[in-house]
């Protein structure tokens, strides 16, 4: 069925170098996975809309979902299973910043994007830097008070 | 010994597993040798099935295939009326109803294969509006296009109308709202004939998902296993909807006789699952000159869809609502829940109410502008106080003060100098600003006697450590279960927060708790934990192992002595109503709910007036729910609510062409994101509740209710046009306020 040949791609995730042998238009969120089985990542919306499959590729915050694996070729990729339990995740357990869970990974590689860049935002910094991450059970208030923390307490 | 009574809440149990992408979800799961189960579904909203045929191009024998002949039981979906089949057969009642289910192991072929699967259906009429259905132009349910009516009735509607000085009447529509949780459905199965049947998935209400797969299968109880993981939001639409899941993932593993995975993607959930009830609602209300409530005569309509499914319950809590936070004493209701051929609409957070409760509050300030009332003096003169009766006749035992909690949100938002500052500015500003309010209740806990029909039971067990564990079927969903759980047997019992244990709702494993709908969670179930937890402390202390104050170290001690002497220590606790609560289900009559939640919002509103759009800029959510548990989470539960009525208000169009969602994407239904939600400024009023655990209330329901009014009602604050309808799109305020020939206007007083 499919008769698009398969191809090998090498890049970094999380600090451990991989090839890859998969299909060219492979979706990077589902080789994450799939075949690292790094199931933080979460699929929401699969059109870039919902940020749930957030990662940094090459320190860049992008929707996995709408990245072709061929496009990864020698980059740097970290998911949420890559970032170091820290200031972020404490301030989002001690603010009610994740309640359903299923926003959060993305939420906090989003979070942790924007303090690398911003270390000092302002709330609206903060709302601008979290807009492409939707989250439907906190109405958003405690999110920006748990980055607002982690900028604080990192 | 006081534990966690004082210092910093406590941190949300499962929150370390979420913040570092560890906790498990459905999708997050695989079983060795799964297949991928896709569903095909009907194109056209009703006809009758011709004819099915598997297309060139597909190893079709490779794939399991099940249609409604490979069902082994009863093809229907077991709730309340079982109309709905798991399988559509013979004849198609909406767009999307499914019909065959494949499997493979290869889901990128599956998901090629569903296309390739050609349904040929001769097409009957149907119909896609309330009007339609009323006319009965076509029958497409049962003799009338009806699942339920009611009629309530309270004092004498006829002669206190004919009598009044003044009548006022208008109608209030709703748009459907898709729920929208983050993580689309999706369940796993196993099903042999020797193990029976088991089912993991996203999901509210385990035993829901049992009795549906109960008939379905035919088979007893204990081979019918459903486990709840991790779930990503539910709101109401992982109530009905996952059972068919359930059904289809375990018809494909029993005819497989492998491990079966449906996850459904973003634009099949929206377009194939339940949304909440469009509704329309009339008011005709006879009020004195000086702005007292004589008589209300309510028509309450929501569009259910086509099938039965939630819509009798959904509309109950609506009629029970529409008359809200205040007392009159001549009521008539009438109410129906109508069919059409769309997907059945199913629970949404609110239940009915926020429909309801918007029309109510739109219309009390229609009603004060014609008495020449403020809309809060109007109120003022209209509230439900201690002692008073509501519509079915509830008396009202708390100490309500619905005037104090007015007061207090117009002083915190500064409602009367923003009418009168905004009234000044707008003359001259491109943007209008407006501020507005809404006053309501919400009732916790199913309606009427559901809580005593339900039954639930909960246990809690001790081990030798000293660790409890809590066995419910209560679903964590994000609204924080498994930490108001923790605390209420922790502080019961006198032990740390972390020496409890919440067991994952398993029906194998856990007791029948009810299902995790109606705010009933906390308040209900609670309390159960809460009983519970006071009889195992009263065990050890009873055996002679335990005496108060004691410190987790001799608890643990005792709990050791007590399993060594008597093999095991649990406790377990079913529900009881509360005193004095009783309820007539043949009048309709009676104590509708264990107890209200009374909140007051005001949304304070810039309209532009040259792109015609509204941007919310304050907002202020007021609420007496009891004994406060959870600070954070509370204030989570309504800041979160509070996002979704604005979404419902101004955002959340669910757009259909013959009775299917065509925006079925999150790049055209647009939901709040983080630059579209104003402040939310969330206050607690504490007034403890007799029979809540740790004196808790109901609260997740509640802040869906009052956003869409005080939205609407801030709009008309600054546009001077009253508009009755939601969602309101940026177009609909152009067309009013462009138009030659004025919509209603009339004065907003200061």
């Amino acid at each position: 069925v499919n008769v698009v040949p398969k191809i090998e791609v090498s890049c970094t995730v999380n600090g451990s170098a991989h090839t890859l042998t998969t299909y060219p238009m492979a979706r990077l969120l589902d080789v994450l996975r799939e075949q690292l089985k790094l199931t933080g990542t979460k699929e929401g919306c699969g059109e870039g809309e919902c940020g749930a499959c957030s990662v940094l590729i090459d320190g860049d915050l992008v929707n996995s979902c709408l990245v072709p694996i061929l496009q990864v070729q020698d980059c740097a990729i970290t998911t949420i299973e890559g970032i170091a339990e820290g200031s972020v995740q404490q301030a989002f357990l001690e603010c009610g910043g994740a309640q359903c869970g299923i926003c959060t990974p993305g939420m906090i590689v989003a979070a942790v994007h924007l303090l690398a860049h911003t270390p000092d935002p302002t709330e609206e910094q903060i709302r601008e830097g979290l807009a492409g991450n939707l989250c439907r059970c906190t109405g958003y208030g405690k999110i920006f008070e748990s980055v607002l923390r982690a900028a604080i307490t990192a | 010994m006081i534990v966690n009574a004082a210092g910093p809440p406590v941190l949300r149990k499962e929150g370390r597993a979420k913040v570092t992408g560890q906790a498990l979800y459905v999708d997050d799961v695989t079983f060795p040798g799964m297949l991928y189960g896709v569903t095909v579904r009907s194109p056209i909203a009703r006809g009758r099935i011709t004819r099915i045929v598997f297309e060139d191009g597909i190893p079709w024998d490779e794939f399991t295939i099940v249609t409604a002949d490979d069902i082994p039981g009863k093809n229907a979906v077991s709730l309340i009326v079982d109309d709905q089949p798991f399988l559509a057969k013979d004849q198609v009642n909406h767009p999307e109803e499914p019909i065959v289910l494949l499997a493979h192991p290869d889901k990128y072929l599956a998901e090629k294969a569903r296309n390739h699967v050609r349904i040929e259906i001769e097409p009957m009429p149907a119909i896609f509006t309330l009007e339609e259905s009323e006319s009965k132009s076509q029958i497409v349910w049962g003799q009338d296009n009806v699942f339920k009516t009611y009629l309530m009735e309270k004092g004498d509607l006829d002669s206190a109308m004919a009598d009044a000085d003044l009548i006022v009447e208008g109608e209030y529509t709703t748009g459907a709202q898709e729920q929208l949780y983050i993580e689309t459905n999706g369940m796993i199965s196993v099903a042999n004939a020797e193990e029976g049947v088991t089912v993991w998935g996203s999901m509210q209400c385990p035993y829901y998902i049992q009795k549906a797969l109960l008939s379905l299968f035919g088979l007893p109880e204990e081979k019918i296993r459903i486990v709840q993981m991790e779930t990503g939001g539910g709101f109401g639409g992982k109530e009905d909807y996952p059972s068919i899941i359930a059904g289809h993932a375990a018809l494909l593993a029993w005819k497989s006789g492998k491990p079966v995975k449906i996850i459904y993607d973003r634009a099949e959930d929206m377009v194939a699952t339940t949304k909440r009830h469009p509704s329309r609602t009339r008011h005709k209300t006879a009020v004195s000159k000086d702005g007292k409530l004589l008589a209300m005569d309510i028509d309450f309509v929501i569009d259910g869809g086509a099938y039965a499914t939630l819509s009798s319950v959904v509309l109950s809590r609506g009629t029970i609502h529409a008359v809200g936070a205040y007392s009159c004493p001549n009521i008539r209701i009438t109410a129906k829940a109508l069919a059409t051929n769309a997907p059945s609409h199913g629970a949404f957070r609110g239940f009915g109410a926020p429909q309801s409760i918007f029309a109510l509050e739109l219309h009390m300030d229609k009603v004060a502008a014609a008495v020449g009332l403020t809309p809060d003096e109007f109120r003022r003169r209209n509230f439900l106080h201690q002692g008073d009766t509501t519509s079915t006749g509830q008396v009202i035992r708390e100490a309500v003060n619905m005037d104090q909690l007015l007061d207090r949100a117009l002083e915190l938002s500064g409602y009367h100098e923003k009418r009168i500052a905004f009234a000044a500015g707008n003359a001259t500003s491109r943007r209008k600003k407006g501020i507005g309010f809404a006053s309501f209740l919400h009732g916790a806990g199913f309606t009427g006697s559901g809580e005593r029909y339900l039954q639930s039971i909960i246990t809690v067990e001790a081990s030798r450590g000293g660790i409890v564990r809590v066995l419910a079927s209560s679903t964590e969903i994000g609204q924080g279960t498994n930490t108001i759980f923790s605390q209420i047997a922790s502080q019961t019992l006198s032990i740390p927060y972390e020496a409890i244990e919440i067991a994952k709702p398993d029906t194998n494993a856990v007791p029948n708790s009810g299902p995790t709908v109606a705010s009933r969670t906390c308040m209900v179930v609670g309390k159960l934990i809460e009983s519970a937890s006071l009889g195992l402390k009263q065990s050890l202390i009873a055996a002679g192992l335990l005496s108060e104050p004691y410190s987790h170290d001799q608890f643990q001690s005792a709990c050791a002595a007590y399993i060594d002497q008597f093999g095991a220590l649990k406790s377990s606790s079913q529900y009881e109503a509360p005193p004095g609560i009783f309820w007539d289900d043949d009048k309709y009559q009676g104590d509708a709910y264990g107890a209200f939640a009374w909140a007051v919002y005001v949304a304070e509103v810039s309209v532009d007036t040259v792109t015609y759009e509204v941007q919310v800029d304050d907002f202020v959510a007021l609420q007496e729910v009891g004994h406060v548990i959870h600070p954070i989470l509370a204030a989570g539960q309504i800041e979160g609510g509070v996002a979704q009525g604005i979404g419902y208000a101004l955002y959340e169009n669910v757009v259909w062409r013959d009775g299917r969602m065509v925006n079925n994407q999150m790049t055209n239904y647009i939901m709040p994101t983080s630059a579209d939600i104003p402040p939310i400024r969330v206050y607690f009023e504490e007034n403890p509740y007799a029979y809540g655990p740790l004196g808790a209330k109901g609260i997740g329901e509640l802040p869906m209710d009052g956003p869409a009014p005080a939205i609407l009602s801030a709009i008309e604050n600054a546009t001077g046009v009253a508009f009755t309808h939601i969602p309101l799109s940026p177009e609909d305020i152009s067309r009013s306020l462009t138009t030659q020939e004025p919509m209603v206007l009339h004065e907003v007083a200061p």
